[in-house]
């Protein structure tokens, strides 16, 4: 059993959600993001996505893109991620990276992989590759036993998610809504039958769990989704509030943390 | 003269879009699961439509009837007798809107309407895709929205205008470089959220599968007229042909009626900006180093993280730090050769072109010009007197005299006075 279906497994026990926070590294500063992320743990997170951030993301919205300009802009490596990963990780947390593919390749597959095992990674989350276009990742993923975190989305077809749930480990992330990442006012009504098509299609018997991400900035949403998502994924307004209080880091980390208990709380209201 | 756009050559990509195989690794389709449906219904909709007579027929009409193609095959003299070879343009800069572009979209635009979907979104470096896409949308009753990096739209107000006159809304991208590459992000990130009723007018034969097939068979009449042009008009094929690569959309047009005619030399020519030495220049094959960037894997420039590095080139339209992946397979299988072309190289051919010939090109097709004057004393020594030069001439240069007119100092009291600096111009009369 990988590091995500244990803090799963666990959300599952104690009949809740579970919650997945991200933020990308390096943003405001390296420490900064160990800070914030370690907070976002202390409140309630069961689950870190650590962002790489990169000059050409497809998915991500204003608010995200905003945050990793500033990490590049701030000088973030991808050496860094990892030295992110590792401290996250020394929390206990699953810890996952979310990227972009080009970086992966760019460092070699393989090497990629076994610097984010080194550094006490459970996996990756990979939102522009699909596991058909995969196969070096795949191999490397499984000679580790590291999370392949796969999306699917409204648009997928039935093929498309019975072939994406087989390649998934940890969990397989549902894309709730179809545009690119950033808080909404309302939850999507997309997302239920998403999940639901998406348990139907998954390999009988691995019980994989679908997180669900995309739009969710509140505890109310929280709750609606955790009424049928094993997790709530939520981003772009963690990162709206470190952006919101960029001034003063205290008030960020003291807002960050109400934030995620908020969240957490919400997850629990199912 | 109909489409050849069902034919093949022994160049092309596998069914997954992969380029020399996928051992070779050039291609593919590394995009967002959320688009992965409308891609493969896209290359369905593709293999059925070009293989149905009542749709290539209806691009023939289109083409001849709104576009004025096929355009000519002219016998540049003066130029000729400038390099000592005959030199032939293929006046892709006297079709509608003024490039070759307008074949792209047209063909795009014909097939989103056959799919059944009602408006189309483009992305545009020098404005030349977004103007095709915006007439191409007025043409077919289609909304249309194009995304541009904010450098671009102010260095090509022109064209930013005429977009608006034919209807399209035109967004500025202020993200990342302000440049082409960014208008494809932020086109990218549209389509994720409108896939179901929007088509995508990929303006290059770039991005993820099937794009770059998709778009090289549209636009594949340039190469395929010119070769019944050449044929017809001159007793053979030329010995050479020759185009400028960004994308490459124009250069693959050329180029594939020509690749399996192994006689053919075929050479293509990166912008080189301020000199490749420099660091500052949109040579992406001539820096060999393999990517994913836009969905497909090909060369692109980056650093040592795989972060995109920002290219330079005084041409808007070659100013992309990507290519498309059958270029790429085409330089590493050697058929193809690939070297770059400086600002200064560019602008000296582009003076002299319009003074030794009467035609301003567009500072992309300049490149080619600059190409084939730099090859010409090869080309003439290993094929003897008589060696012929083929050159696409992409565009006309009307959306570059903002840059003409910066570069050359023509809007200055005494025009040309700047000649002795930027000695295009004095070498040229």
């Amino acid at each position: 059993m990988s590091t995500s279906s244990v803090a799963y497994a666990k959300a599952k026990a104690e009949n809740r959600a579970a919650l997945v926070g991200y933020l990308p590294a390096g943003f405001p500063t390296v420490e900064g993001s160990i800070e914030a992320l370690t907070t976002m743990v202390e409140a309630g997170c069961d689950i870190i996505e650590i962002g790489l951030p990169y000059s050409d993301p497809v998915m991500d919205g204003p608010t995200i893109q905003d945050a990793v300009q500033q990490a590049l802009d701030g000088g973030v490596r991808v050496d860094d991620v990892f030295r992110v990963v590792e401290a996250v990780a020394a929390t206990g947390v699953p810890t996952l990276v979310m990227t972009s593919w080009n970086p992966i390749e760019r460092r070699g597959v393989d090497r990629f992989a076994q610097q984010l095992q080194d550094a006490g990674g459970a996996g990756l989350i990979t939102p522009d590759i699909t596991p058909d276009f995969a196969l070096e990742w795949i191999e490397a993923a499984d000679a580790r036993d590291l999370d392949k975190v796969f999306l699917v989305a409204p648009s997928s077809t039935d093929e498309r998610i019975t072939m994406t749930t087989a390649e998934c480990r940890g969990f397989v992330y549902a894309t709730a809504v179809m545009g690119v990442t950033g808080a909404r006012a309302k939850t999507s009504d997309l997302a239920a039958p998403l999940v639901a098509r998406t348990k139907q299609l998954s390999p009988a018997g691995t019980d994989l769990p679908v997180g669900v991400g995309l739009g969710v900035s509140n505890g109310a949403q929280a709750a609606e989704m955790a009424a049928y998502a094993d997790g709530v994924i939520v981003g772009s307004a963690f990162v709206r509030t470190l952006l919101d209080n960029r001034s003063d880091e205290q008030a960020a980390l003291k807002a960050l943390a109400s934030l995620t208990e908020d969240l957490a709380a919400g997850v629990r209201a199912r | 003269m109909t489409t050849h756009i069902h034919e093949t050559t022994s160049y092309d990509a596998d069914e997954f879009g992969w380029f020399g195989g996928e051992a070779e690794g050039f291609g593919g389709r590394f995009m967002p699961e959320a688009l992965m449906k409308a891609l493969i219904e896209l290359d369905e909709a593709w293999q059925d439509a070009k293989a149905d007579p009542t749709f290539v027929a209806e691009f023939d009409a289109i083409l001849r009837d709104y576009a004025n193609l096929p355009s000519p095959l002219y016998h540049a003299t003066l130029l000729s007798d400038r390099l000592g070879v005959r030199v032939l343009l293929k006046r892709e800069d006297l079709n509608h809107t003024g490039a070759h572009k307008i074949r792209n979209v047209l063909g795009q635009a014909l097939l989103t309407k056959r799919m059944g979907k009602t408006r189309v979104i483009a992305e545009t470096g020098a404005g030349q895709h977004g103007v095709a896409s915006a007439t191409a949308a007025a043409y077919f009753g289609l909304d249309c929205t194009v995304y541009m990096g904010k450098v671009d739209t102010d260095r090509q107000a022109l064209n930013v205008a005429r977009m608006r006159l034919l209807g399209a809304e035109v967004v500025p991208v202020p993200s990342g470089s302000g440049t082409l590459k960014d208008a494809i992000n932020e086109a990218l990130r549209d389509w994720v959220a409108s896939v179901d009723h929007t088509a995508y007018l990929f303006g290059t034969a770039a991005g993820p599968h099937p794009f770059p097939t998709l778009v090289r068979d549209i636009v594949r009449g340039i190469g395929d007229e010119a070769r019944v042009q050449a044929v017809e008009q001159f007793g053979g094929l030329p010995n050479a042909v020759v185009a400028a690569v960004g994308g490459g959309s124009n250069a693959i047009g050329l180029f594939t009626a020509f690749l399996d005619d192994e006689d053919v030399e075929i050479h293509g020519f990166e912008a080189g900006g301020d000199g490749f030495e420099t660091g500052r220049h949109a040579a992406t094959i001539q820096a060999n180093d393999p990517g994913v960037l836009h969905g497909a894997r090909t060369y692109v420039l980056q650093d040592e993280d795989g972060q995109t590095i920002e290219s330079h080139s005084i041409s808007a339209g070659l100013d992309y730090p990507g290519v498309g992946p059958q270029h790429a397979w085409l330089a590493k299988s050697g058929r193809v050769s690939y070297t770059s072309i400086t600002d200064k190289e560019a602008m000296d051919a582009f003076a002299l072109l319009s003074r030794c010939e009467g035609i301003i090109p567009a500072i992309e097709s300049a490149h080619a010009i600059a190409g084939a004057i730099k090859i010409a004393p090869e080309v003439k020594e290993r094929h003897g007197e008589g060696a012929t030069i083929l050159i696409n001439l992409s565009g006309r240069g009307d959306k570059d005299m903002g840059t003409a007119i910066e570069y050359f100092g023509l809007g200055d009291e005494g025009a040309g006075a700047r000649s002795d600096k930027h000695s295009g111009l004095g070498e040229a009369k």
